[in-house]
């Protein structure tokens, strides 16, 4: 394409800014969907998250396999069978990753500089579920830089009158010295 | 069909009202647990998995990566399909004829009774620009449509309601049904309009529930326990969506979907070489539009035929054995996998009280619901 052809069209190309927008000049639709969903946890969920309102962790077993599954599950989808007994397991574990987030969940950016504590999410291989079993939680309370994989932590639970059967019931985790 | 594919497994958690004592995960687990076990196989044996579900419907987006854990499939092949269950059975009989697998296993569920907001859902599918602004039910538009297609047909709200008392009597001897009712005529005609002349009753609904289905080639059938139900062939189609242009009497798309099974699956007279038929019966006048799309009758003909008792279980052409959606309840994209339930027990003979006499070819059929004009036929044979 010649230079000069390209200069029509740059001259009758408009750009579109947010005020145009904002302030009608460009006709559009808009809608707020309401849309609530109130999902059935099932048996075993239901029960790992009234647990967690007790300030404990449990799982379930499956005795083909030998795993304990947390959070429990009540088929074992490896070796496709219903799972056995309930199993209480440690609140304290083993970091398996992690990250330093400077972005929250809907991505947008955290004011790190202006003091804001990066996010460390973290996934936490619990200590009495099997190997690779573990929950998604996040990590505080100490320096992002000092968190390194196979950290020890424990989980931080949120005074007993607080907990509402949620995940968040367990504030973080913390650092602990090494496994005995 | 050039390369035979056949149902050589089912099964069902049945349909209810609502389902607190499971989530989605363990109620395709039950269902799934049945199938395998009435095929004879481990989930291990699978090729290719295939997922049926609508991620507004679900809650969360990109579900289908939600769907193998229940199924058996982790490390599997699976992809999900959003739309109505007979579609995803379609894709597993692609995979099959493909020769990408020689098992393939297709999931549906339902978890109606999760979403709270079902109404606005509904509305959430309607054309931002040509229908929200005007904020009109989604049942107005099957009350606009049900009032076309009595003008063309000469079909009468009378036998509408007709549909209504068969379907939900059947549902009766139905043990996987939810809404099982004894009801007159006169019930369903007096029944609270929602908008006319569609009444409450004529509306299917609710229900949660799962199907699941494990197909094989013919090659691998000889080798499964069971009895196989062949799948003589599978198609779709979908109208334009456009509610300013779209055809209103006729249901166009599932005519089209129907003749093009037929002529695969080489059936010339619909009404003379299959048995019964199970479709989709959301509202009431859909299960008469429905039959004369499929060709079961001539245009014009279903609502007398349905009040001389010639769809009923001891007529001459059953439809809807089992209760349909009116019976069994409105299953969103699961509707075509309670259509195909009901067709394979029946023609496996495993239909219990609701059995028929001659039961060798069905058709069945389902639809998406308003606002779409998407239909999907299967033809079966045992």
């Amino acid at each position: 394409m010649d230079i000069k052809h390209q200069k029509k069209i740059d001259k009758t190309v408009t750009s579109l800014r947010k005020k145009d927008v904002t302030g009608g000049k460009v006709v559009t639709e808009s809608w707020e969907p309401n849309l609530e969903y109130a999902w059935d946890n099932g048996p075993a969920i239901s029960r790992y998250l009234a647990e967690l309102k007790k300030g404990k962790l449990i799982g379930k077993r499956c005795n083909k396999c030998d795993r304990v599954l947390l959070p429990p599950r009540m088929f074992c989808e490896i070796c496709w069978r219903p799972t056995d007994e309930w199993v209480y397991v440690e609140d304290t574990g083993t970091v398996n990753t992690f990250c330093i987030s400077h972005v929250d969940w809907k991505a947008g950016r955290l004011n790190i500089k202006g003091g804001v504590r990066p996010f460390t999410p973290a996934v936490i291989e619990i200590d009495g579920a099997s190997k690779g079993m573990g929950i998604l939680h996040m990590i505080d309370k100490t320096n992002p830089k000092n968190i390194k994989m196979g950290m020890r932590v424990k989980a931080v639970w949120k005074p007993a009158e607080k907990r509402e059967g949620s995940i968040t019931d367990i504030e973080y985790f913390k650092p602990i010295g090494k496994k005995k | 069909m050039d390369k035979k594919v056949a149902i050589v497994g089912i099964g069902t958690t049945g349909f209810r009202a609502t389902t607190p004592d499971v989530s989605y995960r363990e109620l395709t687990y039950e269902a799934a647990t049945k199938a395998y076990l009435d095929a004879g196989i481990e989930p291990q044996e699978v090729g290719a998995f295939v997922a049926t579900s609508e991620d507004f419907l679900e809650g969360y987006s990109i579900s289908d990566e939600y769907s193998p854990d229940q199924l058996g499939a982790v490390l599997k092949s699976i992809h999900t399909v959003p739309g109505d269950f007979i579609q995803g059975l379609g894709n597993g009989v692609m995979l099959i004829m493909s020769g990408y697998a020689d098992i393939v296993v297709v999931q549906g569920m339902s978890k109606a009774s999760n979403m709270v907001t079902k109404g606005d859902l509904l509305t959430f599918a309607a054309d931002p620009f040509a229908w929200r602004p005007l904020q009109e039910s989604p049942h107005a538009i099957a009350a606009m449509e049900m009032n076309r297609f009595l003008y063309e047909s000469g079909n009468t709200i009378e036998q509408c309601a007709q549909v209504v008392v068969k379907n939900r009597r059947n549902a009766l001897l139905n043990p996987r049904a939810a809404l099982g009712a004894a009801l007159e005529l006169e019930d369903v005609l007096n029944a609270d309009p929602v908008a006319e002349p569609l009444c409450r009753l004529d509306i299917a609904q609710h229900a949660d529930g799962a199907v699941v289905c494990v197909l094989a080639s013919q090659e691998k059938v000889g080798s499964l326990k069971g009895n196989p139900i062949w799948v003589r062939d599978v198609s779709w189609a979908t109208e334009t969506n456009a509610l300013d242009s779209r055809t209103w009497g006729e249901a166009v798309y599932m005519q089209l979907a129907a003749e093009k099974a037929y002529r695969m699956a080489g059936i010339r007279t619909p009404a003379k070489e299959i048995d019964f038929a199970e479709l989709n019966d959301e509202y009431s006048y859909k299960e008469l539009q429905h039959i004369e799309a499929l060709g079961l009758c001539a245009w014009g003909e279903s609502g007398k035929l349905s009040e001389i008792g010639w769809s009923e279980r001891t007529g001459e052409f059953p439809v809807n054995t089992a209760g349909g959606c009116l019976g069994c309840g409105h299953l969103f994209e699961l509707d075509g996998g309670q259509k195909v339930l009901d067709a394979v027990l029946q023609l496996r003979g495993q239909a219990g009280e609701l059995q028929l006499k001659t039961a060798n070819t069905a058709v069945a059929a389902g639809w998406r619901g308003v606002p779409t004009t998407t239909g999907a036929v299967v033809v079966l044979g045992n």
